[in-house]
């Protein structure tokens, strides 16, 4: 493998990536900004006074961290799969695949364009969110380390999604029906410890709630789960899906006839 | 040296279509090469291999000696490819399209930009670097992939029907285009429907039907094989019937003018000796139809009659 090329390639894509994120930034980084911004008045602001507080926090305070998270999660793989199923339908992802450059390249470059449109949102959310309330870092390398993994879990995870869909309903499907779920159940707007014993325990099997808790305990310090735990589910997530999306390219498997 | 060699190539799709069913090519370093045949012969399913888009069921495929199988990006790097269907990012400026291609073939910096300032300007679309693809016509989006395929410089350019769509002016200009850097080295590998395309510009042929290669020969060897050739004279004056010309089959068009067919056994001074003995005088004289399209209709049709 020519390093010095698939360097050269990693940097157009991130940067093909970037540009399409700018150029359509009323979709893909105006919604996220609204939407949190309603999440901090309504649940927040309106409900959140109601509550009180939560594991010593301010409602307010407690939710900033899940919302962060996901958005970060959110737009990282809808990034991913939007833009690499646009080139497959479009069908100038064969400008990348006639091109020398190894196929990690590709995943890699794809998945850093999905980090960094994650970040960037996870970033204005942030600053959204100092509007409404005080956020200290508690564990400045948790924070990042935890939404630096998350983002590439869910990169990785809206690649393989790009790579199976036929058609524009199947990048939808997976984000509808399984992420924002398991996102709104994985302790965004609540601790676990408040559930019965069963629903805790069922709460366990949904990842996201590792992402949110390890992301929360970065910046509050306060979390319902191990922080090592959340490492360990992280790493295995990024090593299965990135072997799944290496396993797919190399077959060829929804890109090659 | 050898530019591409395919050995004993076969797809079968999911569906059970037999798209290529052992075909063997052999192009030279240097060559023009027309890769010629009815829709579903098996063109672009075999382009689409060599560019690795396609996974092939069977064969062996070598660019510049690299093997497909084992040497892949080696013979990437010789590659060009200009697909038949518009496969651009219509949302990316023509001026992005250049420089994210010269990226993926790990040109960066002042090189890429030399380069993608040179084809640009040669394929007429520097003005307009900064228009998204989509504003572009569909000729000028057929120049794009054209510069886009070239922005690395391959040494083996495959073009699957470049000209579709393209009005004469700028497909004559495409045409001197290529004639160019084939002079300067790069071999190049043309489908098309166009046959006087073919005929003006390649200089070996191969025609592919139903998978299989039915003729794979030198543009001079396949032209003097041609078995007949009608010509459509204008006459000077009006004739009433088709005159007898000895060796030659005449018929009388409706619009006046005189049909003749020539056989490989007769010239054209025999044909212009055989008028001037019946006082026929031809004011203007052209082929019914292109030779090559004449050879290629004769092949197929012969194939299709021995099935």
């Amino acid at each position: 493998m020519n390093l010095a090329l698939n360097l050269v390639a990693a940097k157009t894509i991130i940067r093909k990536e970037m540009v399409r994120v700018l150029r359509i930034w009323v979709q893909t980084i105006v919604p996220p900004a609204i939407t949190m911004t309603l999440y901090f008045i309504i649940f927040g602001n309106l409900i959140g006074r109601r509550i009180g507080t939560m594991d010593g926090f301010d409602y307010m305070q407690y939710i900033a961290p899940g919302l962060i998270m996901m958005s970060v999660i959110t737009n990282s793989y809808g990034n991913v799969v939007s833009s690499f199923f646009g080139a497959k339908f479009g069908k100038h992802l064969e400008e990348m695949l006639v091109a020398p450059m190894s196929y990690a390249t590709i995943i890699i470059g794809h998945v850093a364009g999905g980090v960094l449109r994650g970040l960037l949102v996870g970033a204005l959310v942030t600053v959204i969110a100092l509007f409404f309330t005080r956020l200290e870092v508690a564990h400045p390398f948790i924070t990042i380390s935890i939404v630096l993994l998350s983002s590439i879990v869910f990169s990785l995870a809206g690649f393989i999604n790009a790579v199976f869909a036929k058609k524009f309903d199947d990048i939808s499907i997976v984000p509808t029906f399984v992420l924002t779920p398991l996102t709104y159940l994985g302790g965004v707007f609540y601790s676990i410890s408040m559930l019965p014993e069963f629903w805790q325990n069922v709460s366990r099997l949904n990842p996201i709630l590792y992402m949110v808790n390890a992301f929360r305990y970065g910046i509050l310090g306060t979390s319902d789960i191990g922080i090592g735990q959340a490492y360990i589910i992280l790493f295995v997530f990024v090593v299965l899906l990135f072997s799944g999306c290496m396993y797919l390219m190399r077959r060829g498997i929804g890109i090659r006839e | 040296m050898k530019a591409l060699t395919i050995r004993n190539l076969t797809k079968t799709y999911a569906n059970g279509n037999q798209a290529l069913k052992g075909i063997d090519l052999s192009v030279e370093a240097g060559d023009f090469y027309a890769l010629l045949g009815p829709n579903g012969a098996g063109k672009t399913t075999a382009i689409g291999i060599i560019s690795s888009l396609v996974n092939k069921s069977g064969g062996k495929v070598e660019i510049f000696g690299h093997d497909i199988d084992t040497d892949l990006d080696a013979a990437k790097e010789c590659l060009g490819i200009v697909p038949q269907e518009i496969n651009l990012n219509l949302w990316e400026t023509v001026g992005n399209t250049m420089i994210n291609q010269a990226g993926y073939y790990g040109l960066s910096g002042k090189l890429a930009k030399e380069r993608i300032e040179k084809y640009l300007r040669e394929l007429r679309l520097w003005d307009r670097r900064n228009d998204n693809a989509r504003s572009l016509s569909g000729g000028m989006k057929r120049r794009l992939m054209i510069a886009r395929a070239l922005v690395h410089e391959p040494r083996l350019l495959i073009l699957d029907e470049p000209t579709a769509g393209v009005d004469i002016e700028i497909r004559r200009s495409m045409w001197n285009f290529l004639r160019d850097i084939n002079a300067a080295g790069t071999t190049i590998i043309l489908t098309t429907h166009y046959l006087e395309e073919a005929e003006s510009l390649c200089r070996h042929i191969a025609i592919i039907d139903e998978g299989t290669i039915i003729e794979d020969a030198t543009m001079s060897e396949i032209l003097r094989r041609l078995r007949r050739e009608v010509f459509v004279l204008s006459i000077d004056g009006e004739l009433t019937e088709a005159p007898e010309l000895r060796g030659f089959v005449t018929r009388l068009r409706d619009d006046g003018e005189l049909e003749v067919e020539k056989g490989p056994e007769t010239n054209m001074n025999s044909l212009f000796a055989e008028l001037e003995r019946r006082g026929v005088r031809v004011a203007s004289l052209r082929n019914k139809a292109n030779r090559l399209e004449e050879m290629f209709m004769h092949l197929v049709e012969s194939k299709g009659d021995a099935k």
